[in-house]
């Protein structure tokens, strides 16, 4: 079957030159725009908590975050630095080995860090590497930690697009699950965690 | 990777995935190219559940119903119509909805979230569509707000994705349009909640099988149509159909024979393409092709026309029906106006059309009076 397409794909093309030069002169950056502010703006305007801290500060966000949302059994990727951790009352649940759906769907919540995060569109990206693990523990629980470091903020999408690796799985989040689906009114929360709270780094 | 010319392929081959597994259901995400081949009904005949994901989707599903527009498939049920639904019919596939549930959006999100989850945790088999997929890195992107597609994509052991080939773009670096495109076309955001990309398997994470289905389906006769191939471009933004808000209201299945017609051909669908699907030009084609079709049926239009053509054939038969209107407009007419009342398509049209009365003497009468 794929001869059939592709030849039928070569003769409907027949009368057509060959594929042209993209032009690409749209915007890959944001100039002089403080992108960390902006993503700061931008992620807090699509419903996430957006807070930024300093470095000797973290413990003491990650579990001041943790204890208002009265999260205790937290799903911890591997690579999420035990220092960021050590300040709060909580029962880490560790992948290792793998935690199964149902307990991830019994965890309140799931810390983490992320890949790439865009300033312009408010979008953290996961890649399943270092601080993140596998999808599925950052989608079951209902509450999501994202701890974001100014490094990892670029302004646009074809720079985020530049930094992934395309082998990778990634899951691109900007804000809470969302529906419009009833009479056009949007409810935040449908399937993914409910309510993602943003550190930034 | 599999490769279907046409629906019932594509059907076959997702079938015989769900069988190997031994699976009696499969979880979906909504996409317009499952929906193309029928692969519910389709499985349906082999005896395998097919669990809409998609609220909306599910909405329409439970309440034995066809979606109504590209983007917000339930339009058409109001909040207390989607309430009595969850009620009455998810106790009979799943989990029922919550003793007591009101009508609020926020309560039937969270019905739906109850009674889903249980599924996506259950499924062995999930099936979806693609928004884009990258030719030199085999890449499949999935863009969603809900998080059903998230759970399709990530939780079932296998993962079986129907793609039109019209969806590949060449390079990784195209996604840096499409995917600002896509959502502020779509949606009007920013960026839409959840984007998935996945490049195949891998290992430890998501599904471990992975069948990625390449559908023609007419595509490629549509490619070979000068005309008609830029609507391959469509990228499904449905950011046309304010101007064709008309039609919701009706299945989109009825309405496929009538959309070249669903529209005033003004051109603010063009404008508001981000692809440059040159719409009023492709409707125009397409309407030919729907009377090449009728040719040979005449129907109270061909009919209509037909004696138009007659009638202005030569000047003596224009003169002689110039002659009957006017007698017709001076009997009928009150005030300038015809009111036509009558049965059927008449009546329809009519009854809130006035027609301009047609003028005692034409100018060709008038002038051959008073020149000559």
């Amino acid at each position: 079957m794929k001869q059939v397409i592709l030849d039928r794909i070569r003769a409907a093309l027949a009368d057509r030159p060959g594929p042209v030069a993209v032009p690409r002169e749209y915007r890959r950056d944001l100039g002089g725009t403080d992108i960390v502010e902006l993503f700061a703006e931008r992620a807090a305007d699509y419903r996430a908590t957006v807070t930024r801290v300093s470095t000797v500060d973290i413990a003491g966000a990650v579990a001041g975050a943790l204890r208002d949302r009265g999260a205790r059994r937290i799903v911890v990727p591997a690579g999420f630095p035990d220092a960021w951790l050590a300040g709060a009352d909580v029962e880490p649940l560790r992948d290792d080995p793998p935690l199964s759906y149902a307990a991830l769907d019994a965890a309140d919540g799931v810390v983490s860090g992320c890949a790439v995060a865009i300033a312009l569109t408010g979008t953290i990206i996961l890649d399943a590497g270092p601080a993140q693990g596998r999808r599925a523990l950052t989608l079951l629980p209902d509450y999501h930690l994202c701890v974001v470091r100014t490094d990892q903020i670029v302004g646009s999408v074809p720079e985020a697009l530049s930094r992934l690796d395309p082998t990778r799985p990634q899951t691109w989040i900007s804000g809470p699950s969302a529906t419009s689906d009833i009479e056009l009114n949007r409810v935040e929360g449908v399937h993914g965690p409910r309510t993602l709270d943003i550190l930034i780094l | 990777m599999h490769w279907a010319v046409d629906a019932a392929q594509a059907n076959a081959i997702v079938a015989d995935i769900v069988k190997a597994h031994d699976a009696r259901e499969v979880v979906k995400v909504k996409s317009m190219a499952t929906q193309e081949i029928e692969l519910n009904n389709a499985l349906a005949e082999h005896g395998i559940d097919v669990w809409e994901t998609d609220l909306a989707e599910l909405i329409v599903q439970l309440g034995h119903d066809l979606p109504s527009h590209i983007l917000v498939p339930a339009i058409h049920r109001n909040r207390s119509e989607i309430r009595d639904i969850f009620v009455r019919e998810m106790g009979q596939v799943g989990r029922p909805a919550p003793d007591g549930i009101g009508d609020t959006p926020a309560e039937l999100a969270e019905a739906a979230r109850l009674h889903l989850r249980e599924k996506f945790l259950r499924a062995t088999v999930a099936v979806s569509g693609g928004n884009f997929a990258v030719a030199d890195t085999g890449t499949v992107v999935v863009l969603e707000s809900e998080g059903n597609g998230r759970m399709c994509l990530t939780l079932p052991k296998v993962l079986v994705t129907v793609l039109g080939i019209e969806k590949l773009v060449p390079t990784w670096a195209d996604l840096e349009v499409f995917l600002q495109l896509l959502p502020r076309s779509s949606t009007a955001e920013r960026m839409n909640p959840y984007t998935s990309l996945w490049t195949g398997v891998a290992p430890g994470d998501g599904p471990q099988e992975f069948h990625l289905i390449l559908l023609d389906n007419g595509r490629t006769a549509t490619l070979a149509d000068p005309t008609g191939r830029q609507a391959l471009r469509c990228i499904r933004c449905s950011a046309f159909t304010p101007q064709l808000r008309g039609i919701n209201q009706h299945p989109v299945d009825e309405q496929t024979a009538s959309l070249p017609f669903a529209s005033s051909l003004c051109g603010a669908c063009f404008e508001a393409c981000p692809v440059r699907i040159d719409i009023p030009d492709v409707l125009v084609h397409l309407r030919a092709k729907v009377v090449e079709h009728k040719r040979g049926h005449l129907g109270a239009e061909g009919l209509a026309l037909g004696l138009a053509a007659r009638t202005f054939a030569t000047p003596e038969r224009l003169a002689r029906a110039e002659k009957l209107a006017g007698w017709a407009g001076r009997l009928a007419g009150r005030r300038g106006r015809l009111r036509l009342r009558g049965p059927f398509w008449i009546k329809a049209w009519f009854g809130t059309r006035d027609l301009v009365a047609p003028p005692k003497e034409s100018f060709r009468a008038w002038w051959r009076r008073t020149r000559s």
